[in-house]
């Protein structure tokens, strides 16, 4: 175990955890912030997805000892009032079935559009690939990112 | 309280008096806007008044509406709200939905399977909504002296237009929670919806959308623990010695032990009996973390008590299986001579392989189980006999027990079998502390209850002139054939012949989105589409054809489906896509299926891309009846289409000596966002019939329509899923 310092979101938070640990379960079990998922624990899937430093990571192959230096920002931190054009933009479009992708699927596109701001429909494929979500909401996916890029 | 039912379709309603809720309860109006990421602070009411165990109104006109049933992303927890509101004649922007818990007094049929929370929940739902406005106008009534029928509703307010007054819901609803539940009540005409009908959002949008805790996976309790089960790693092993000094020492371990979740003497529900990893070890600690790491440093021992499977012994089996005649299921005429006659004989094999779930959120459940109860709370399809089971195993009586359903990261099937939920209770009675069992996705793939491999054998007979003179159907699968022997094409041909095989397994199998459907209906439209080409025939005008005779002289007695309806959507995609026309460079194929009570057409276009197919566009007609919520209905028939895609042609899980060859994602592949159809239209036909089923229709027919256009663009037909496998598909 050792204590790491980490910042998430802006916060300062201090936790006592083993080195090896994925920075997913930290956040989820001891930060209780469980708005990022799991879903595979291999980086196949997406679900995990967090910003480091701005730009996208799968958290549940990431070691907290490797991340603690660094800024952290959860689907939490998006925005503070939930008001992120993607966000916005994934409402309007009634993006979600089950809905448990899309927190990773929504950091995944802000790191996106933080690179490229207008992403063609092939950038879109290539930066998204990587985020799997079994109800099939690709199709709004992609209108949502577009019409986030647009706002 | 008492229960009381009325005569209208003897469905019975709690009816409580008026309960005073107190203070001021923060809400927030997720629906106010087609813009509600600002979040809107709904005045909330100092006092609720329960009128029926749906809905409960304020003093101020909010009304709270429960959503019985479980949501796996099927989108009920908005739609069946939208039908109780309709009926009450309430704005739905002063509507906050809450998700009931399992109360089988109050709620009937909390079950999410079959495509059936609408169409089975449609007049209960109604009623609901309608029992409570006629019981808001007699209480107005009364107070006014006026006959009651002299009384009009709009969005909330009731009119007495000779006297001019009028009254909110929310003045009178103290009142209204002393009337007498009515025993007859008048429901809306259709052509009045003003809810039903229009497009609503997901009410858990917003809170989606900001990562807020709604699923099994985030419950957090205080003094919770952590619980992870190791299973055997193949199919027909069991335990034979656990060895668990070690990582019982480990940080964070507290305790790691068996637990059986069928033990003899203990009644089983259906939705238990699928299963059949029932021992198991169960490890206990801290944190998902040190619990993950304590299972991977396990060590058991297996043994085998029964044959290790493999897939290609299924697929020799099968394959055996289907040259063998079997009890007919159906036979109409006499096909044995029909196909001694023919002049042409069509014969086409179609196989398909075991599917796991994969619900992104892998099987988690949370039990805290005490002396003398036990809270249960978690994602599941089948609350009600989770709670049954539970309640065995326990040795408690049910109303001891009670269960709560989160929001579910995907059902898609697995979640009727809630094996998981059973562990976590006997993992928490064991354990003396509130758990939270988490499979990791490896543990989630390997201990399915996946969808059967399927094997089946189409022929159809031709006489000289090319006409279609019989069908023979064979089928066989792991634990059932996929075969529907009613349903289309029976009925339209004079000689038809349907045959089952079932191979025994002990892989264990249940239902997967669209059962037996999610296979059947490519293969049969798929060979539809070949026997149509050999009849020199279009593919939509030969099915036109079927349909025309099934409706003006049908063969046979039992028909399971409504052939005017069947055509009608294959008429109106046929309309929509512009079916004929000549477009350079677009390979279209067809397909249409009917199921869960709906009918679907689609057209689905391929385009070549760097010398590889891709699907460009899907066009699909629906026949699903009233649509309640147009946006939801669209966004569950595009789902459908992208997961039949998707696993169409590239999923599949295959056996080696008993053990899933693929357990996570790097080997299991799942459609991803490059390779969904850049664009889906969806057509709705307007018949004003009671809704029927929308989750499952749209997934079957459009393995077909992909198999039919990736013949058209690489002049090779597909047989054997998953169609990457193909040749032609890798391009």
């Amino acid at each position: 175990m050792a204590i790491f310092n980490l910042k998430i979101n802006g916060e300062n938070h201090q936790v006592d955890v083993d080195p090896e640990s994925p920075t997913l379960w930290v956040l989820r079990d001891h930060v209780k912030l469980v708005g990022t998922k799991y879903g595979c624990g291999i980086g196949q899937c997406g679900a995990c997805t967090i910003h480091i430093d701005g730009q996208a990571m799968r958290s549940c192959s990431l070691p907290i000892s490797a991340v603690a230096d660094k800024s952290i920002t959860t689907i939490e931190g998006l925005s503070k009032k939930g008001d992120h054009p993607l966000q916005k933009a994934w409402i309007e479009h009634d993006v979600p079935q089950c809905g448990y992708c899309q927190a990773g699927q929504i950091m995944n596109a802000a790191s996106l559009l933080n690179n490229n701001p207008n992403p063609s429909d092939a950038d879109i494929d290539a930066a998204m690939n990587g985020n799997i979500c079994r109800c099939g909401t690709y199709v709004r996916i992609k209108a949502a990112i577009k019409t986030a890029a647009n706002s | 309280m008492s229960l009381i039912k009325t005569t209208y379709n003897r469905r019975s309603f709690l009816k409580a008096s008026a309960v005073a809720g107190g203070g001021m309860v923060l809400g927030f109006s997720w629906l106010a806007s087609c813009t509600p990421t600002q979040e809107e602070i709904m005045a909330m009411p100092e006092e609720w008044f329960d009128i029926n165990a749906f809905l409960k109104i304020g003093d101020n006109g909010v009304v709270t509406i429960m959503s019985p049933n479980p949501e796996i992303g099927q989108n009920v927890k908005t739609s069946m709200p939208m039908i109780i509101a309709e009926e009450l004649d309430v704005s739905w922007d002063n509507v906050i939905v809450e998700q009931a818990g399992l109360n089988t007094e109050n709620f009937r049929r909390q079950l999410a399977g079959g495509s059936q929370s609408i169409r089975q929940g449609w007049e209960s739902l109604r009623m609901a909504g309608a029992t409570a406005r006629r019981m808001l106008l007699e209480a107005a009534a009364k107070q006014w002296e006026v006959p009651v029928g002299e009384l009009t509703t709009n969005e909330g307010l009731i009119s007495h237009e000779k006297s001019g007054q009028t009254i909110g819901y929310g003045e009178i609803a103290s009142a209204a929670a002393e009337v007498t539940v009515p025993e007859e009540i008048e429901l809306k005409d259709p052509k009045d919806f003003k809810i039903i009908g229009t497009d609503r959002l997901n009410v858990d949008g917003p809170k989606i959308a900001k990562g807020e805790p709604l699923f099994g996976l985030d419950v957090q309790e205080e003094g919770m623990l952590i619980a992870m089960i190791e299973h055997p790693p193949a199919f027909g092993m069991k335990i034979k010695s656990v060895d668990a000094d070690a990582v019982k020492a480990m940080p964070g371990i507290k305790d790691v032990f068996t637990i059986n979740i069928a033990p003899e003497g203990i009644e089983q529900q259906w939705s238990d009996r699928n299963n059949v990893f029932n021992d198991l070890v169960a490890i206990v600690g801290n944190s998902t973390w040190e619990v993950m790491k304590a299972k991977k440093a396990l060590n058991v021992e297996w043994e085998a008590e029964s044959s290790l499977e493999s897939s290609d012994d299924h697929e020799a089996t099968l394959s055996d299986l289907v040259s063998q005649k079997a009890d007919p299921a159906r036979r109409d005429g006499n096909p044995e001579a029909a196909f001694r006659d023919a002049d042409e004989v069509i014969e086409r094999t179609y196989s398909a392989p075991f599917l796991a779930h994969n619900t992104m959120e892998p099987m988690n459940f949370y039990a805290n189980v005490t002396a003398d109860k036990a809270e249960l709370k978690g994602p599941i399809q089948t609350p009600e006999f989770l709670r049954k089971t539970a309640a065995a195993l326990l040795g408690m009586e049910e109303d001891k027990v009670s269960v709560m359903m989160t929001r579910m990261g995907g059902g898609f099937g697995r979640r009727l079998y809630g094996n998981f939920g059973l562990e976590a209770t006997l993992i928490s009675k064991q354990a003396g502390a509130p758990v939270k069992l988490v499979y990791t996705r490896e543990d989630d793939m390997s201990q399915g209850t996946y969808r059967p491999d399927y094997k089946v054998v189409y022929r159809a007979a031709l006489d000289a002139d090319k006409n279609l003179t019989a069908i023979h159907v064979r089928g066989a699968g792991t634990h059932g054939s996929p075969v529907f022997a009613n349903r289309f094409p029976a009925g339209t041909v004079d000689n038809y012949l349907a045959e089952n095989h079932r191979k025994e397994s002990n892989i264990s199998t249940g239902a997967w989105r669209a059962p037996r459907s999610n296979f059947i209906a490519g293969a049969e439209q798929s060979f539809l589409d070949e026997v149509a080409e050999a009849m020199g025939k279009d593919p939509i005008e030969l099915r036109l054809e079927l349909f025309d005779r099934a409706i003006k002289d049908p063969v046979g007695e039992r028909n399971d489906y409504d052939a005017e309806r069947y055509a009608g959507v294959l008429k109106l995609v046929k309309e929509k896509s512009g079916w004929g026309q000549d477009m350079a460079g677009v390979y279209r194929g067809v397909s249409a299926y009917y199921c869960h009570n709906s009918y679907v057409a689609q057209v689905l276009d391929v385009e070549m891309v760097d010398n590889k197919p891709k699907v460009k566009k899907v066009w699909c007609a629906v026949d699903c009846g009233i649509v309640v919520n147009p946006i939801a209905a669209k966004n569950q028939i595009e789902g459908g289409i992208v997961d039949g895609i998707g696993h169409a042609m590239y999923s599949g899980l295959t056996f080696k000596d008993g053990a899933p060859e693929q357990t996570n994602y790097d080997k299991y592949r799942l459609i991803r966002h490059s390779e969904a159809p850049a664009e889906i239209e969806v057509f709705f036909v307007d018949n004003g019939i009671d809704p029927t089923g929308l989750g499952e229709p749209s997934l079957p027919p459009i393995m077909a329509a992909l198999a039919n256009a990736m013949a058209k663009a690489t002049g090779e037909r597909l047989y054997t899923q998953p169609f990457v496998s193909s040749q032609a598909v890798l391009g």
